[in-house]
């Protein structure tokens, strides 16, 4: 399998591990990932903040890119960068007339744009079935919250997930082996973009979260979002020198979670780079216990 | 032919722009017209009098009127004109106001309209031939379909009236939404002590035909003569024998697995049931699709433990036909049932509710089974989950209701009300609890409406807070409701025991089905539609077919009790006379020229458009023609416009005569 890669910012900065694992496990999963050439940002929240046609061009680029190098679907990791993609392809296509605009500024044309795939879409591609397959450790012990933020499933009626009660993270989350925990704060806001101006505010919010995912049974959490990552994880340090009683728990990306499950060490998907340090007891070699 | 010219000012309307005295005189010097006078109002009693006089003392024998639309005043001249002698059907309207002076500013140019048009009605006229109107028979009988508060009442209606009704309702009993009620507003009556007693009076008249557990399969003919095809679906018990003693459903091993639809699922019922105590009739019916006898034969306890022999394993669905001269639509309305995932796709939901995911997050209809004596707790307000008593209760409004994005644009209109009386039964009974409501506004229009939600604010102290809830969950047994009250410009969040969503009142399912099944029009929410909303507001644009109750908005229980009566009077307005009046000007088939494409038949909106054998002298079978059958045609032209080889013409609005018409403006 082959597919169109738009990796994003993040992927080379602040969420390297993300990048790393997915391609570590995209090797075992044989899919090839063909990165967009010369993409450029996706705009995140600041371009939209600024100007609409700013926001929008600057994702029709890359959808034109990927579209004039003969790809038919593109796969964006990121969740803002998917969100981006995906409003803008649904802009894109129902206003014609934005369209000319966008197409004379980006000096491209946009005729088919690609199928856009957020992670959790990627894997049911894929197969969770193939997954469970390539299975070597056993991840009983993990009882994940799957945490989608505030952008993966949004807006209504871009994904096909239901934007207020999703449940296709947790479909691939049990194709690893790993239990769920069903809690409230999936969606809640962690605080996003505030983390370096109010970092008091990031750390309130993603208390919260952290403290009801843990309360409904939760030791690790999973995401699929750097900006998600970034905060859950690197907050916590913070959170836990203002309220003392509080008690960490690992973040890792669904891409790791799957790493762990195909058997890849802990190095190799770059989870020795957290904040939060990944402890807990895993198996290895399901299949040789399974024979034995 | 002596054409007359009659030119109305209508007071200021037409004469402000129109020039009535230029127009008469030029229309004075038309081909064939012998008379042509101006008047300030042509409708009024002596403006009338100067056509008659006219035709009269002329002899004339054709008549046009400069006037308003003659969806105003056709009728009216035609009258006059009838009335001197000269068949209706020779007097024509040229549209002189909303065509003409409505339309222009300059009086010039638009008298030079109104010449025209006048000229062009002459033209018409002296092509016109004197017409008869259709005299159709009347059956005057009623067809009520549904069974609800709005079919009762139309059914007893016209049945005390002595006419005979059949009255068609889908599910085992009637009583429909109004019996699962509790007590109503504004007066806080029980709801079953006044609906059963007139169920019982629909069971026992001697006009009406009660088909409960039926549906309607076909509607054939036309207003006074419809034939109607009625489903009566098979109970499994024979209704002649049972006494409604209630032994099988006592014995039916099946208590737990069928969920009670009259308690809106917070109960169980037995898989041969009746769906409620005071059901009319109280015969059970027996659910195939859980009952073991139907699954694998293996049980029969019904049927052993039966006295009197009425349960019937292999009765079948019948089909029984019906002559009927009007129909009243009464089918009601559904509740927005929402869901993390809805199965109409269209609708999105509200997950953020968690409706269908907390036990204790319910909607309108189930507190009304929880406030009710008749009901699982036997109205003591107890919470699904546990069972215990909530002290705290969030009530939601308008949840599908004026919401574009996720449910539907229109305002449910009933649950500003019920919502004040669910958070005042509640305050009533649980003198510690509190209620909140969120509200966006209140409508509480109609008679000691707003007084009763004042009451549930001052006296009851139920506390309304002006804004949207954004989310619920739950948190150590208690619902967290996160909101805004928009009025303080603050985030509320209201640890809750129980949430009651007022959801938005949908159209039934089947609603455009139906529609389809019987010829009435349906808007995009699944509504029937009325033919005028102001003045003809019970009337479907199919003739003979009326409207009544939630089926055709939103509305409550006295609205819908005045619609069903008024729909009942405009049924026994039909039966008023023997023959029905029709106009004459619909489609009439030249069948030497009919070819049989039949393409007619496809865009007949009507289904007027019939298929006739032509046999020869010696009986052989020569060809099929297109027939039009006068009682359901209304003279559209559609047929008229399609039809390639122009063998069908509209009587009154010839090819000749439309041509005519154009020739006379260029």
């Amino acid at each position: 399998m082959q597919i169109g890669y738009y990796p994003g910012c993040s992927q080379e900065g602040t969420a390297k591990e993300y990048d790393k694992s997915l391609r570590e496990i995209l090797k075992i999963l044989n899919v090839d990932l063909t990165e967009i050439d010369d993409w450029s940002c996706c705009g995140a929240t600041s371009a939209h903040v600024t100007s609409h046609k700013l926001s929008l061009a600057l994702s029709a680029r890359n959808l034109a890119l990927a579209e004039k190098q003969g790809m038919k679907e593109i796969f964006a990791p990121c969740a803002a960068c998917y969100n981006r993609l995906a409003s803008s392809k649904t802009e894109l296509q129902n206003h014609q007339e934005q369209k000319y605009e966008i197409e004379t500024i980006i000096e491209e044309k946009i005729n088919n744009i690609p199928e856009i795939y957020n992670i959790v879409n990627f894997f049911q591609k894929v197969g969770k079935e193939k997954i469970t397959e390539k299975k070597k450790t056993d991840l009983k012990n993990l009882k994940a919250a799957c945490y989608y933020g505030c952008l993966l499933v949004r807006p209504n009626g871009i994904n096909t997930d239901d934007s207020e009660q999703p449940d296709s993270m947790e479909e691939i989350v049990k194709a690893t082996g790993a239990q769920t925990v069903d809690w409230n704060f999936k969606l809640e806001c962690c605080g996003a973009a505030h983390s370096i101006a109010r970092t008091d505010i990031v750390v309130d919010l993603s208390k919260k979260i952290l403290d009801d995912a843990q309360k409904h049974g939760a030791n690790v959490m999973i995401v699929a979002c750097p900006m998600c990552h970034s905060n859950l994880d690197m907050r916590q340090k913070n959170i836990k020198s203002k309220f003392s009683d509080y008690k960490v728990i690992p973040v890792l990306y669904l891409s790791e979670l799957i790493g762990l499950a195909l058997g890849l060490s802990k190095k190799e998907l770059g989870i020795d780079t957290h904040f939060i340090e990944f402890d807990l007891p895993i198996k290895n070699n399901v299949q040789e216990e399974v024979s034995a | 032919m002596k054409i007359g010219v009659f030119i109305c000012h209508c007071g200021e309307n037409i004469g402000r722009t129109v020039d009535c005295a230029r127009v008469s005189k030029a229309a004075g010097f038309f081909p064939n017209v012998v008379h042509s006078v101006d008047y300030k109002y042509m409708c009024s009693d002596p403006g009338q009098n100067i056509i008659k006089q006219a035709i009269k003392d002329l002899q004339l024998d054709g008549v046009v009127v400069g006037s308003c639309s003659p969806h105003m005043h056709e009728k009216t001249f035609r009258k006059a004109v009838a009335d001197a002698g000269v068949n209706p059907f020779l007097c024509e309207i040229a549209n002189l106001r909303e065509h003409v002076s409505w339309v222009h500013d300059d009086m010039d140019v638009a008298t030079d309209k109104a010449i025209d048009l006048v000229r062009f009605a002459v033209e018409k006229v002296k092509r016109n031939a004197p017409l008869k109107t259709i005299q159709v028979p009347v059956t005057k009988r009623t067809l009520v379909i549904g069974g609800g508060i709005s079919g009762i009442q139309a059914a007893l209606d016209v049945a005390n009236a002595g006419y005979e009704v059949v009255l068609v309702e889908k599910e085992p009993s009637i009583g429909g939404h109004m019996s699962q009620l509790s007590e109503t507003f504004p007066t806080l009556d029980c709801s079953q002590c006044i609906l059963t007693p007139r169920m019982v009076e629909v069971y026992q008249h001697p006009k009406i035909k009660l088909l409960t557990y039926s549906e309607v399969e076909k509607v054939e003919g036309f207003i006074g003569n419809f034939k109607v095809t009625i489903r009566k679906k098979a109970r499994k018990v024979d209704d002649t024998k049972c006494t409604g003693c209630g032994d099988c459903m006592q014995k039916c091993p099946i208590k737990k697995k069928a969920l009670s639809e009259f308690d809106e699922n917070l109960t169980t019922r037995s898989a041969i049931y009746v769906p409620f105590p005071q059901a009319v009739p109280n015969i059970p019916v027996i659910d195939t699709e859980v009952c073991t006898y139907f699954k694998n034969g293996k049980c029969s306890m019904c049927k052993k433990v039966c006295g009197r022999d009425a349960i019937f394993f292999e009765q079948e669905d019948q089909m029984l036909t019906e002559e009927i001269g009007a129909i009243i639509v009464a089918t009601g309305y559904k509740l927005y049932t929402i869901d993390k995932k809805p199965k109409n796709s269209e609708i999105k939901g509200y997950g953020e509710y968690g409706y269908g995911k907390y036990k204790d997050v319910i909607d309108g209809l189930q507190f009304e089974r929880i406030a009710s004596a008749s009901g699982p707790t036997s109205g003591e307000f107890k919470r699904p989950s546990d069972g215990k008593e909530p002290k705290k209760i969030v009530f939601i409004q308008c949840v599908g209701s004026r919401d574009e994005s996720k449910g539907f644009s229109y305002c449910s209109k009933i649950c500003c009300m019920y919502t004040a009386k669910h958070a005042m039964l509640y305050k009533h009974k649980v003198h510690d609890g509190e209620a909140y409501v969120f509200y966006m506004d209140i409508r509480s229009g109609g008679k000691m409406y707003d007084e009763f939600v004042r009451r549930a604010i001052e006296e009851d102290g139920v506390k309304y807070i002006r804004g949207r809830v954004s989310r619920i969950y739950e948190e150590n047994g208690k619902y967290i409701v996160k909101g805004e009250d928009t009025l303080a410009g603050v985030p509320v969040e209201i640890d809750a025991d129980m949430v009651v969503l007022a959801t938005a009142m949908i159209a039934q399912p089947e609603a455009s089905k139906l529609a389809q099944t019987i010829g009435i029009p349906y808007d995009k929410y699944g509504y029937f539609v009325e033919v005028h909303p102001k003045l003809r507001p019970v009337e479907s644009s199919s003739g003979g077919i009326f409207l009544a109750g939630a089926c055709h908005s939103p509305r409550d229980i006295p609205d819908s009790v005045a619609m069903a009566s008024a729909a009942a009077a405009k049924a026994m307005v039909l039966f008023g006379s023997d023959m029905l009046e029709r106009e004459p000007t619909i489609a009439l088939v030249n069948e030497n020229l009919c070819a049989g494409c039949f393409y007619c038949k496809k865009v007949c909106a009507y289904n007027a458009i019939e298929v006739k054998q032509i046999f020869d002298r010696q009986g052989n079978f020569v060809k099929e023609v297109a027939y039009v059958n006068s009682g359901l045609c209304q003279g559209c032209g559609t047929c008229n416009a399609t039809c390639p080889s122009k063998s069908i013409e509209l009587i009154g609005y010839t090819d000749e005569q439309i041509y005519a018409e154009i020739a006379a403006l260029m």
